[in-house]
C-alpha cells in the first residue's frame, strides 16, 4: 500500500472500497452509533436548546479567546500547574521532550488525546530513542500494530475481532481467541505494569475551565485517570479552543459529547484536575504541565466563517453520520481528523495546497451538521474552503504552504457554463447542438456506458456511466412546451 | 395567486414532464402559473464547486428575472436549486443592495411541495395512482428547507397509492453535484444502499423532489435492469391513474 495522505484522498478512498474486511468493520458504523446516538438525545428535554447553548458558550470564548486563555492561565498556575505555549506542533513536541528530558525520566505512559495525535508526539518521542505506551485499549492496539487511528473516538474501529485477536497473539504472545475478556484481560496485564513503572503521563484535555483554572477528562477506561495521576509528572497537551468561560457550562457538554459520540448518557469517567497534590498524603501527582498549543488554530479563529471550526469538541458523531466516512473509513483521508470535520480541519492546518481534495469529499448532504452537538455549519465550511481552493486566496494558508494548484480545465467548465447559462440564445443552441449529438450515444432511451474518444473527451460523461446510466436529453424542452401552449 | 415557475436546466433538458406536471397541479391547486422564459440556471453548481465569482452572476441573473413580473411566490420542483436561492445572500456578504435583494427574493421562493403543504395549505390534490411507491428525502429539501413531513402528507393524500417508509429514507443517495462524478467510487458506493433500501421496500416507484438524485437513483436502477421506476413528487402529484 502507498504512503496515504490527503494529498491521495481519491487514491486512498479507491483502495479503502475494495478492502472487504475494512467494509466489513465499517457497516454497523452508522447504525449502532447513529441508533445509540438516537437513544441518548431522547433522554434530554430539551436536546436543541441544549444545543444552542453550548454554541453560545462557545461562540463567547472564542469572541474573547485570549480574555478567557489569561483567566484560565491565571487560575491554573494559581493552583500549582506550570504553563507552556506552543505555537506550533513542532514546538509543542519539543516542550513535551524538554520535560521529560529534564526529568531524566524514560518510562511513559499516555492517555488517548487528539491534540497529541494532531503533533504526531509518539514519533517525535520515539525519534528521540523514548517509548511512549498508549493505555487507551483502542490507541493501544494502533500503538501494536504500527498505524494511526482512524475514528477520534473509536480509533481501532477499522480493524475486525479477528484482527485483533491476530495481533495480540502476535504481538503479546498469547493463543489466538476471539474471546473480548482474555483479550482486555491481557491488555490490561501488561498495561497494569506501565503504570506502576510510568514516571511521566502524558494525557489531552477536553475542557479546561477559565472560572477555576481545571482541566477535564473523559475516558471510559480508567486509563487516563492513572495518566494523570500515578506518575511523578503530568504533562497535558491542549488546543487554545478548549477553555470555556465557567465550571458551569460543563453541565452543558457533559450531556451534549458522550451522547452524541458513543450514545452513552454518562462518560465512564470524568476526572477534573485543578493544579497539583496540595499536601503529600493527597492523590496525584506533585508536577503539573499544561502545554498549550495554537498549531494553526489563530489563522482559524481570524476568519468570521472559518471561526466555528474551533467549536469542536471532537465527539465524533459527524463521522459516524458522514456517508462518505461510512464507506471510506478515516485512513482514507490521510489524517489524524477525517470524516466531515476533518474535511475541514486537516486543511487549515496542514493547508489547502496539500489537502484540496478534502473539502470536495463530501456530497454536502448536511447529515454532519444536523448531528454536531455544536451546530457547527460544516457544508458551509466546506464550501468556504471550496471557494480558497478555486480562487488559491486561502489567506494565510497560501502565504505558509504554497498556492493551491489551479484547475484550468475546470475553471474554463464553469466559466464557459457562466457564460452560456447567463444567455438564453446560448443555452438553447448549445441544448439543441447536444440534441443532436447526443443520438451517437443513446440507447433504449439511456445513455450507457461511454468508451472511447468521447469518454477521453468528456471524463465526467465516462464518471458518470461507468456504474450509471444517463438519461437522454429530452426531444423537447419544458420552454418549448410552454411557448407552444401558450401560442395555443 | 401568481405563481413565477423556476424550472431548473435538469428538469427543462432532461424531464420537462416533471416541469409540465408541476403546472397542472398549482393549476388544480387555484394558482396562476407563470414561466420567464429567460431563466436558466441558479448557478448550484459553480457555487457548490467553489467557482463564487461564476455563480455570483448567474444569482444576479436569477434575481433579476424573478423579481420582474409581479409573482406573488416563486416555486421550484427542486429542494436542491430553492436552497440554493436561500443561500445567494452568501454570495453578496459585501453588496448590502444585492444581498437585501438576494433575501426579499428568497423570502418568496418555496420549494414545490413545501409550497402546497404550507403556503396554500393543500394536502389532497385530487391525483391517484396505483401501486406502492416510496419517499427519498433529497438532503437539502430535507436539511436545509426542513421538509419531512410535507412530502409525505401529499404522497399519503394520494388515492390508490400505497406508502411505504424506506429503511434510510433520510440518507443520502450520493450525487452530491460534482461530487458524483469527482468520487464516482464513492458516490456509486453510497448509492447503493439507497438501492437495496429500494429493492427491498418492493415498490412500483421511488419519488422523490429533486431530479438530480432522481437522475442518480434512476440511472443504477436501470443500469441494473430493476423494475422500480422513479418518479418526483409533481408527477405522482399531477397522476390520474
Ligand atoms: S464537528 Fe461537531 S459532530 Fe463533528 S466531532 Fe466536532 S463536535 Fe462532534
Amino acid at each position: 500500500m502507498h504512503q496515504q495522505t490527503s494529498e491521495t484522498f481519491d487514491r486512498n478512498a479507491r483502495e479503502a472500497l475494495a478492502d472487504v474486511q475494512l467494509r466489513g468493520a465499517l457497516r454497523n458504523l452508522a447504525t449502532t452509533f447513529g441508533g445509540r446516538r438516537k437513544e441518548a438525545i431522547a433522554t434530554v428535554e430539551d436536546w436543541e436548546g441544549l444545543r444552542d447553548r453550548a454554541r453560545a458558550a462557545k461562540d463567547e470564548t472564542l469572541a474573547h479567546l485570549d480574555k478567557y486563555l489569561e483567566q484560565f492561565v491565571g487560575n491554573a498556575e494559581k493552583a500549582g500547574a506550570q504553563i507552556h505555549w506552543a505555537r506550533d506542533g513542532a514546538e509543542a513536541c519539543r516542550i513535551v521532550l524538554d520535560l521529560i528530558r529534564a526529568r531524566g525520566a524514560s518510562r511513559l505512559v499516555k492517555s488517548k488525546s487528539m491534540a497529541t495525535e494532531e503533533i504526531h508526539l509518539n514519533a517525535a518521542l520515539e525519534a528521540e530513542g523514548l517509548a511512549p505506551v498508549e493505555t487507551d485499549l483502542g490507541e493501544w492496539i494502533i500503538q501494536l500494530a504500527h498505524e494511526t487511528p482512524s475514528h477520534i473516538v473509536v480509533p481501532a474501529i477499522h480493524k475486525s475481532k479477528r484482527q485483533i485477536a491476530e495481533l495480540f497473539a502476535e504481538k503479546v504472545g498469547i493463543e489466538p481467541t476471539d474471546d473480548v475478556a482474555v483479550l482486555t484481560g491481557a491488555a490490561r496485564r501488561i498495561l497494569r505494569r506501565s503504570f506502576a513503572e510510568a514516571e511521566v503521563g502524558i494525557s489531552g484535555v477536553n475542557f479546561g475551565v477559565a472560572e477555576t483554572g481545571t482541566i477535564l477528562i473523559l475516558e471510559n477506561e480508567g486509563n487516563a485517570r492513572l495518566t494523570t495521576s500515578l506518575p511523578r509528572t503530568h504533562i497535558a497537551v491542549m488546543g487554545i479552543e478548549k477553555v470555556i468561560p465557567k465550571f458551569t457550562d460543563l453541565d452543558v457538554f457533559l450531556k451534549l459529547l458522550p451522547r452524541s459520540g458513543t450514545g452513552q448518557r454518562l462518560t465512564a469517567y470524568q476526572s477534573l484536575i485543578t493544579g497539583t497534590k496540595r499536601r503529600p498524603e493527597d492523590e496525584g501527582p506533585e508536577e503539573l504541565h499544561l502545554v498549550l498549543m495554537d498549531n494553526g488554530r489563530s489563522r482559524m479563529l481570524s476568519h468570521p466563517v472559518t471561526r466555528q471550526s474551533l467549536a469542536c469538541i471532537r465527539c465524533g458523531a459527524c463521522l459516524n453520520a458522514c456517508p462518505v466516512y461510512q464507506q471510506v473509513g478515516g485512513h482514507a483521508y490521510g489524517s489524524v481528523y477525517p470524516g466531515p470535520i476533518g474535511a475541514v480541519i486537516t486543511p487549515q492546518l496542514s493547508g489547502l495546497k496539500q489537502s484540496a481534495q478534502l473539502p470536495y469529499a463530501s456530497s454536502l448532504c448536511g447529515a454532519c451538521r444536523e448531528v454536531c452537538p455544536v451546530k457547527i455549519d460544516i457544508p458551509e465550511l466546506l464550501l468556504h474552503l471550496r471557494a480558497e481552493v478555486t480562487e488559491g486566496t486561502a489567506a494565510g494558508t497560501a502565504a505558509q504552504h504554497g498556492p493551491v494548484k489551479s484547475r484550468p480545465l475546470e475553471r474554463l467548465a464553469f466559466g464557459l457554463y457562466a457564460r452560456a447559462w447567463s444567455s438564453p440564445t446560448l443555452y438553447l443552441w448549445g441544448a439543441r447542438v447536444a440534441r443532436l449529438l447526443q443520438g451517437a450515444v443513446v440507447r433504449k432511451g439511456r445513455i450507457g456506458k461511454v468508451g472511447g474518444l468521447l469518454a477521453k473527451l468528456a471524463p465526467p460523461l465516462a464518471a458518470w456511466t461507468e456504474w450509471r446510466d444517463a438519461p437522454p436529453l429530452a426531444p423537447r424542452t419544458f420552454r418549448e412546451q410552454w411557448r407552444e401552449e401558450q401560442k395555443r | 395567486m401568481r405563481v413565477s415557475l423556476f424550472i431548473t436546466c435538469l428538469i427543462d433538458q432532461l424531464w420537462p414532464s416533471v416541469g409540465s406536471s408541476a403546472v397542472e397541479v398549482l393549476r388544480r391547486a387555484g394558482c396562476e402559473v407563470v414561466f420567464d422564459e429567460r431563466q436558466t440556471c441558479c448557478g448550484q453548481p459553480a457555487f457548490n464547486t467553489g467557482y463564487r465569482a461564476e455563480a455570483r452572476r448567474l444569482a444576479r441573473r436569477f434575481i433579476e428575472i424573478f423579481e420582474e413580473g409581479g409573482a406573488d411566490y416563486v416555486v421550484s420542483p427542486s429542494g436542491s436549486c430553492t436552497a440554493m436561492a436561500h443561500h445567494f445572500h452568501e454570495l453578496f456578504a459585501d453588496d448590502e443592495a444585492w444581498r437585501r435583494r438576494a433575501e426579499a427574493l428568497a423570502a418568496r421562493t418555496y420549494e414545490f411541495g413545501g409550497f402546497l403543504v404550507n403556503v396554500l395549505k393543500v394536502e389532497d390534490v385530487g391525483a391517484s395512482f396505483k401501486g406502492r411507491v416510496t419517499w427519498h428525502d433529497a438532503c437539502h429539501g430535507l436539511r436545509d428547507l426542513g421538509l419531512r413531513e410535507e412530502p409525505r402528507r401529499l404522497i399519503r393524500g394520494v388515492r390508490g397509492a400505497e406508502f411505504v417508509e424506506l429503511a434510510n429514507a433520510d440518507s443520502c443517495c450520493g450525487f452530491g453535484g460534482t461530487f458524483s462524478v469527482k468520487y464516482p467510487e464513492i458516490s456509486v458506493a453510497i448509492l447503493d444502499n439507497k438501492i437495496d433500501a429500494i429493492e427491498k421496500a418492493g415498490v412500483r416507484a421511488v419519488v422523490s423532489g429533486d431530479a438530480s438524485c432522481l437522475m442518480q437513483i434512476g440511472g443504477r436502477l436501470t443500469r441494473n435492469n430493476s423494475s422500480v421506476k422513479t418518479m418526483h413528487l409533481a408527477e405522482l402529484l399531477a397522476s390520474r391513474e
